[in-house]
């Protein structure tokens, strides 16, 4: 398992320099390193879509987001995603813990773990999975596309990937 | 005072500053009374204009940054009040203009009748809040908070529920409203 503290390196490291979102347990240490870092700003959000927000107008102020939560925000960020950021091209790395995945989890995680995929295909946001050897590359993929192609894009994060 | 009063006030004030617009007459009213490359218009996401603003706030200190929203959208994300006031943002002035109705659909009612939102705000911690409602308590307080440097929240009364006239759409395209708005940064 990747430390968190690499993890969030790699994230600073590819150029993203402002984070938001809403714990889940897979990302706690992560959220805890990040805010522990004097050289990148995490600002904690009451909601998914507040954190899509105000990655939305750190990005239109020079910054380039990443917003953490679980696959249970997806929902609640949904319209701000297709109304906001896929209209006007207003991008943002989302890293998504995916909880209930294969129907392991609990009762809560389930509907939305067999789903949250397709969900994204639905509404045409681009997501990848990170597994232990794609790391690094998916991070450095992601800032180029989210930055050449102006759009939203998910990558899952599971549990047992990063400690 | 109705709101493109209230709006062609706030509008005569503005130089530079970045005004996010929230979605619906908001924009419309903003876009018709005076186009400016420093507003961001929303054409949806409703309730997010002030997480957009506080963003944009955070991240641009130097310059400041308004949001300009109705009722009906802080109420939809009213906890974006307590999550601006925990970061104090001192570039930050927060207009609601609260007719207590949701105008953009035909004037059904919200809750502010009631539920006063400006002791929610100072409940957040917003330093400085007032609530207004007539055209010289406007000019003043716009004219003050304009030029403080404390995170506030001006909350605009707005009597007159009228028929609406007919307003144009923002007739720029989102990706164009973005990169205008970006380019003043």
């Amino acid at each position: 398992m990747l430390k968190s503290e690499d993890f969030a390196q790699e994230l600073i490291d590819s150029g993203y320099d402002f984070f938001t979102g809403v714990p889940c347990s897979i990302i706690g240490n992560l959220i805890n390193t990040i805010t522990d870092r004097s050289d990148v700003t995490y600002i904690p959000a009451v909601r998914e879509d507040a954190a899509v927000g105000v990655a939305s107008g750190a990005y239109m102020a020079g910054k380039i987001p990443v917003v953490l939560m679980q696959n249970s925000g997806l929902g609640q960020c949904l319209n701000t995603l297709t109304s906001l950021n896929l209209i006007y091209k207003l991008p943002c790395l989302l890293i998504v813990t995916w909880r209930g995945f294969e129907g392991k989890d609990a009762p809560e995680h389930l509907v939305i773990g067999r789903v949250c995929n397709k969900l994204l295909d639905t509404v045409g946001i681009p997501h990848h999975d990170f597994n232990h050897d794609n790391i690094k590359s998916l991070i450095n993929m992601s800032y180029k596309l989210v930055t050449e192609n102006c759009e939203p894009m998910v990558l899952f994060l599971k549990k047992g990937i990063i400690e | 005072m109705n709101y493109r009063e209230v709006i062609t006030i706030i509008t005569e004030s503005l130089k530079d500053q970045l005004v996010v617009c929230a979605n619906g007459l908001i924009s419309r009213e903003a876009f018709t009374i005076r186009d400016r490359t420093e507003n961001f218009y929303m054409i949806g996401s409703m309730g997010m204009a002030s997480s957009i603003g506080l963003g944009v706030a955070l991240s641009k200190p130097s310059r400041k940054v308004i949001i300009l929203e109705g009722d009906g959208n802080l109420l939809m994300n009213l906890g974006s009040l307590p999550m601006v006031g925990s970061l104090q943002p001192g570039n930050l002035l927060h207009i609601v203009l609260d007719n207590e109705v949701y105008a953009s659909t035909g004037n059904q009612p919200t809750i502010s009748n009631i539920i006063e939102l400006e002791e929610i705000a100072k409940s957040s911690r917003y330093s400085y809040v007032k609530k207004v409602a007539t055209n010289e308590d406007l000019k003043r307080e716009v004219r003050f908070t304009l030029e403080n440097n404390s995170l506030s929240f001006l909350l605009v009364k707005i009597e007159d529920k009228e028929k609406q006239r007919e307003i144009s759409r923002v007739t720029h395209d989102p990706e164009q409203i973005k990169e205008r708005f970006m380019s003043t940064m």
